[in-house]
């Protein structure tokens, strides 16, 4: 079908639920359905002969022990924030923008590192579980290997994560600067509660304190109830072992919990009746509120959502129809529904959520648009099956509070902002973020 | 499955098994271990002042330890350099994480003296004696005017400092400890 009668249709306001939506519900209703699907920007094939490429003609490449993607691919990386590892905190952004589906490879995982990843020996590593226990005991990495393992998909995401949208002013970045501190991986270990049935746990035990085998030895407290809840020592990700900065060769997973928490290179848990107050726990991970106190063991990462396609640093390519694309998920349980708006917010549409919604877990959402070419401002919003709703902007603004002036990107003024992100597209097909 | 209210008594584990099979109990390959050996890496600090180790320090003691292992990061007298500022700020004015000080923040000042056992120096941590680390403690807090010039710091004395912010936090999510 040509682009122009298209268009005529596209006049018809009941044929899209706002802006160019092209929610599934509204086609039922106007019958248009298989008119649009049909719709596609075809090109008279002018350009070269279908002759055979150079890579058609010659013998490939002879396959590796361990696979490299392609050299076309090498951009998509993550970007460090401390690439010369000066003594304060290195940080890797997951490029979201440029991958999709739900699983973040194991390259391109998040990394925040206080000090560097050590480089563990894992004949040597050793992990202690003690304190408020019947029995303290040591466990190697080959006695974790006979007992009985369990896979599921988490996300882990920084407690920082999207803090440049505290700024008063929308920061101008991509996806990867603005979120890219989560990443979903399918995790494989011990549940930490098989290894407590083993210590015993006294009855005066109420936390643990998780440390970590790096040179800082970074330490936190983490109540024992989500330690015998859904605790994980983590030994695999995506099927290999863990990568070195991502806790090699073994992490304590807190499903849904702040990133910082789920220890890495973990080499000691102890049981203990109250927190250790650490150093990450009593000034990084402690938020300053409005009214000047600040909040303490927030702990849950919760319910978010944003586009990925487009994204700043995308471009449209023209009008006609476009894939809206983004990531949705919540620290308290499986992501019941995405709503997604062409018109900063006026209208919203239900986005198609793909399967399987996991618990915990990145959900990818999409949804056709057809653009016209005007302005739009593009955003997502999120709700779990806790029934928590992500706010927008304004509503977690009016709790938490901005800042006065417009900070680094790469700075962590504040945490666990879980807001509405919104895109704007101009006439040009530019991606900018606005507040919206 | 579990909750730490419940006891982990044989009956208790039988049921359990009985009602989640997948869940089987592990091979029991954990290895016992003696108290001496925990206490190696037993470095845990309490807010109460327990697993303070034996020793002490002044802050004339811990300002010579600071010219000559901190100093090159942390500036001049605390001041600041290629890492933070360990003195000043005054009341939070802005929820911009970088007002937060030793002073105007940290709720327990055995956090100090936990963080700087275990990570500091940065290039070469857990190298300082206790004493050294009890000094360096007491120097911080002089210069945070949070303890007089000539006080002694030890397992006694560091968890009766009261910080000025001790009672700043909010618990977010109570029904989550």
């Amino acid at each position: 079908m040509s682009r122009s009668r298209l268009k005529r249709k596209s006049l018809n306001p009941a044929a899209f639920a706002a802006n160019g939506l092209l929610d599934r519900r509204s086609f039922l209703r106007s019958g248009l359905a298989a008119a649009v699907t049909g719709y596609s920007v075809v090109k008279t094939a002018a350009a070269e002969p279908l002759a055979d490429d150079p890579w058609s003609l010659v013998p490939g490449a002879v396959t590796r022990p361990y696979e490299q993607r392609s050299r076309f691919e090498e951009k998509v990386a993550r970007t460090l924030s401390n690439p010369k590892g000066e003594p304060r905190v290195q940080g890797a952004r997951t490029p979201l923008h440029l991958l999709n589906g739900t699983i973040t490879p194991n390259g391109q995982h998040f990394v925040v590192a206080q000090s560097g990843a050590p480089d563990i020996d894992p004949e040597r590593h050793r992990l202690l579980i003690h304190g408020l226990v019947k029995k303290p005991l040591i466990f190697t990495l080959d006695t974790l290997a006979r007992y009985p393992m369990v896979s599921r998909m988490s996300f882990i995401e920084c407690g920082g994560n999207s803090a440049p949208l505290f700024s008063p002013q929308p920061i101008q970045a991509s996806v990867q600067a603005l979120h890219g501190l989560v990443s979903c991986s399918e995790w494989t270990g011990v549940l930490l509660s098989t290894l407590l049935d083993e210590t015993g746990v006294d009855r005066q035990a109420k936390w643990l304190i998780a440390e970590g085998a790096d040179a800082p030895t970074l330490t936190r407290s983490v109540p024992l109830s989500k330690g015998l809840d859904d605790a994980m020592i983590a030994l695999y990700q995506n099927g290999e072992r863990l990568m070195p900065a991502n806790g090699y060769p073994m992490r304590l997973l807190l499903p849904g919990w702040e990133g910082n928490m789920n220890i890495k290179w973990l080499r000691r848990i102890k049981l203990t009746d109250a927190p250790a107050m650490t150093f990450p726990e009593s000034k990084t991970y402690a938020q300053i509120l409005p009214n000047g106190k600040a909040y303490q063991f927030y702990f849950l990462q919760e319910v978010k959502s944003f586009i990925t396609q487009p994204s700043p640093g995308t471009k449209m390519s023209g009008q006609g129809q476009y894939e809206i694309s983004g990531i949705a998920f919540s620290g308290d349980g499986r992501i019941a529904r995405v709503m997604v708006s062409a018109n900063g917010g006026k209208t919203w549409a239900p986005a198609r959520l793909q399967q399987p919604v996991l618990s915990k877990a990145f959900t990818r959402f999409s949804m056709a648009w057809r653009w016209d070419g005007a302005p739009a401002v593009l955003q997502s919003r999120a709700w779990d099956d806790a029934g928590n709703a992500q706010p927008t902007r304004a509503e977690f603004v009016a709790q938490r509070g901005e800042l006065k002036t417009v900070p680094s990107v790469a700075a962590f003024p504040n945490q666990h902002f879980n807001g509405i992100t919104s895109w704007a597209i101009d006439e040009k097909g530019e991606v900018k973020h606005v507040y919206a | 499955m579990f909750t730490h209210e419940l006891p982990l008594s044989t009956v208790v584990l039988a049921l359990v098994l009985c009602l989640h099979p997948a869940h089987a109990a592990g091979p029991n390959l954990g290895q016992s271990v003696n108290p001496a050996d925990i206490a190696a890496w037993d470095s845990s600090i309490m807010p109460d002042g327990s697993g303070l180790p034996v020793g002490s320090g002044t802050s004339l003691q811990g300002a010579l330890v600071y010219e000559a292992k901190c100093a090159s990061c942390h500036g001049p007298n605390g001041k600041g350099g290629i890492s933070s500022a360990l003195l000043g700020g005054g009341p939070i004015t802005s929820i911009n994480a970088a007002e937060k000080t030793i002073g105007n923040f940290w709720p327990y000042a055995t956090t100090l003296f936990d963080y700087i056992r275990r990570a500091m120096p940065w290039q070469e941590p857990k190298t300082l004696t206790s004493d050294e680390v009890y000094a360096l403690t007491a120097y911080v807090l002089v210069l945070n005017q949070l303890i007089g010039e000539n006080d002694v710091m030890s397992a006694t004395t560091l968890p009766k400092v009261r910080m000025p912010n001790r009672d700043g936090f909010i618990i977010r999510f109570p029904n989550k400890l």
